[in-house]
């Protein structure tokens, strides 16, 4: 499995700037997401989006909160297209992805890992399985199989349940599946949608801190959460709704690399672990993690 | 080449962990293959059966002793030209004696010539209708009524026909009926069959809807789905009619084989309407095909997201 974004993602990659265009700084492309006045009108007649825009730049790590009901979900929905807009538009790597053709969803889709609120395992398959599968769409070749998916499991800690069942699994450890099939053919973007929301306090800081370690691979993270205390701790760009819309957006609560590491050191402090990893976050160093 | 492999992998494994509904489904299918196996012969032996009784119906055209031979030439032309006529078949009076004393035997009709001085039996015309339905118009025909409302043959030399006229139209009426209630049983039969089929199917497919929508979610194309559910849909229809034709087969060679030199009504079947290896083939190939094309189909619906 190449680290390689796959199109749509490598066509804007592949775009040469014209040039009376301003020329951009490297890795300064088109937001990896883009929301236009993106309004949601469920068939009921609820508003669940209200004329959202949003801006996610490549490599960012931002947290999405807001009460229940406040259209988080939703909008995690939106960007993988399993719901489509009402009005407005969504645009990944500079595409519009409301005017996809039905045959290139998949495609999108693989090149966004998404963390289900309620996991969305594949009930008949191991966890092994459930991993493998993300694979399997894409066509990777079984010796690619064997090699990511242990890899990926021992990321999250997993690599002794690899041949349960989802239902002889914990929440938070069908949480930590569902990250790994998020994560295993290292997306250039992963969404999470509340992956700490029924764990408890340890468990959370540990999807957290994995979460921080996709991050440090260059992959973009959303982060759908309720918990205030991380958001605070962590220091990044928060993103809030309220009743369909957005009433915040702290583009950085002191961003720097300097906070990335403190963090990061904090965050191994508390779950006690080691140094791996460190130094080869680079933003494009996909291989780094694992 | 890895990835028929990995399809027949996922059928395979699809299958084991829903054995319950697998099973059903192939359970059904060797029920109604058994079903159509046993009664799609017996339909065709009754419809085969009907219409020999209904190619038998006739009637005859009796002609006055007078008639030249110009004049029977004639009117054999127009016989035949009349609509729904298979055929005409001149029956001579010598020809009618040697008919009666052929079915009255030997014996009988040894008497019978030792009474008779004289051939008393009329020439006549044997009219063959092409389905038994039509004996009424070609009677009408031969014999409209004329302007003063008497029968008006269309030659002076016909003198009556004659035949078993009510017991004639009695079973041209049965037969057509039950013709008819046949063909309707047995498209219902089908019908029934291919809901039956189709609806388990369905149903396995069903309580796999979710498991569908969450592949579609992390990025696999129609037809990686499908394909999986097209292959388990082969396997349930190959099984299903596999047993089935073994069910049938041993049933032909038990029962029906045996039987059949004893009841004619049996042998009939198995020499004149019924192929049964052709029967096998496309019951085999219908079971495929359904359960096949009813996984596809059904799964359409979950494949939107
Ligand atoms: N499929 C649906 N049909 C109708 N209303 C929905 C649907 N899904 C969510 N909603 C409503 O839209 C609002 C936002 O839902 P959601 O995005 O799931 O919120 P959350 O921020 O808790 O994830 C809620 O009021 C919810 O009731
Ligand atoms: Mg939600």
């Amino acid at each position: 499995m190449s680290a390689e974004p796959n199109p749509p993602m490598a066509r804007s990659k592949k775009r040469q700037p014209r040039d009376d265009e301003p020329r951009r700084p490297r890795g300064r492309r088109a937001p990896i997401v883009e929301l236009n006045d993106v309004t949601k009108v469920y068939a009921g007649g609820h508003m669940a989006l209200d004329r959202v825009s949003l801006a996610i730049g490549r490599g960012e790590f931002v947290f999405l909160v807001g009460p229940t009901g406040c259209g988080k979900s939703t909008l995690i929905k939106m960007l993988i297209r399993e719901l489509a807009t009402t009005e407005g538009t969504v645009k990944i790597a500079g595409r519009d992805i409301g005017a996809l053709p039905e045959k290139k969803i998949p495609q999108l889709r693989r090149n966004i890992g998404t963390v289900f609120q309620d996991f969305k395992l594949l009930p008949d398959r191991t966890v092994y399985d459930n991993v493998a599968y993300a694979l399997q769409v894409i066509g990777a070749s079984r010796a690619e199989i064997r090699e990511q998916v242990p890899q990926t499991l021992r990321l999250v800690g997993l690599s002794t349940k690899l041949h349960s069942y989802p239902d002889q699994l914990s929440g938070g450890e069908q949480q930590r599946v569902s990250i790994a099939r998020a994560f295993v053919n290292h997306p250039p973007l992963l969404l999470a949608d509340e992956p700490s929301g029924n764990l408890d306090p340890v468990t959370s800081i540990g999807v957290m801190q994995l979460l921080y370690r996709i991050n440090k691979t260059g992959t973009t993270v959303l982060v759908v959460t309720h918990d205030r205390e991380m958001v605070d701790n962590m220091q990044r760009r928060v993103v809030e709704l309220y009743e369909g819309r957005v009433v915040r957006d702290e583009v950085s609560g002191g961003y720097t690399e300097e906070s990335t590491t403190e963090f990061g050191l904090r965050m191994r402090a508390e779950m006690g672990v080691g140094h791996q990893g460190e130094g080869q976050s680079n933003g494009h160093g996909q291989d780094a993690l694992i | 080449m890895s990835r028929l492999i990995f399809f027949l992998q996922e059928a395979i494994r699809a299958l084991r962990r829903n054995a319950a509904p697998s099973l059903a489904a192939i359970i059904t299918t060797v029920v109604t293959v058994v079903l159509l196996g046993v009664l799609i012969p017996i339909f065709q032996t009754a419809q085969a059966k009907s219409d020999q009784v209904r190619g038998e119906l006739n009637f005859q055209v009796a002609l006055y002793a007078d008639a030249t031979h110009a004049e029977i030439v004639s009117l054999e032309k127009e016989l035949k030209a009349i609509p729904h006529v298979d055929s005409v078949e001149l029956i001579t009076k010598s020809q009618a004696l040697k008919e009666l004393k052929e079915t009255l035997g030997a014996d009988k009709s040894k008497e019978l010539t030792s009474q008779l001085n004289e051939n008393p039996l009329p020439a006549s015309f044997k009219i063959i209708p092409d389905d038994a339905a039509n004996l009424a118009g070609i009677r009408a025909a031969i014999i409209p009524t004329g302007p003063n409302g008497k029968p008006q043959p269309i030659s002076s030399i016909i003198d009556k026909i004659f035949d078993r006229q009510d017991e004639s139209s009695k079973i041209a009426q049965v037969t057509s009926a039950l013709k008819i209630v046949l063909t309707v049983i047995t498209v219902l039969l089908i019908l029934a069959s291919l809901m039956l089929v189709s609806n388990t199917i369905r149903l396995s497919i069903y309580t796999r809807r979710r498991e569908v929508e969450v592949m579609r979610l992390v990025g696999a194309t129609r037809w990686f789905i499908r394909w999986p559910f097209m292959i388990e849909g082969v396997v349930v229809g190959f099984t299903g009619g596999l047993v089935a034709i073994l069910i049938l087969w041993l049933g032909k060679i038990t029962i029906v084989d045996p039987l059949s030199n004893t009841f004619s009504f049996l042998a009939a079947q198995n020499n004149s309407t019924l192929n049964f290896p052709a029967m096998i083939a496309i019951l085999f190939a219908a079971a495929v095909l359904v359960s096949t094309i009813g996984s596809g189909v059904t799964l359409r619906r979950f494949l939107k997201v």
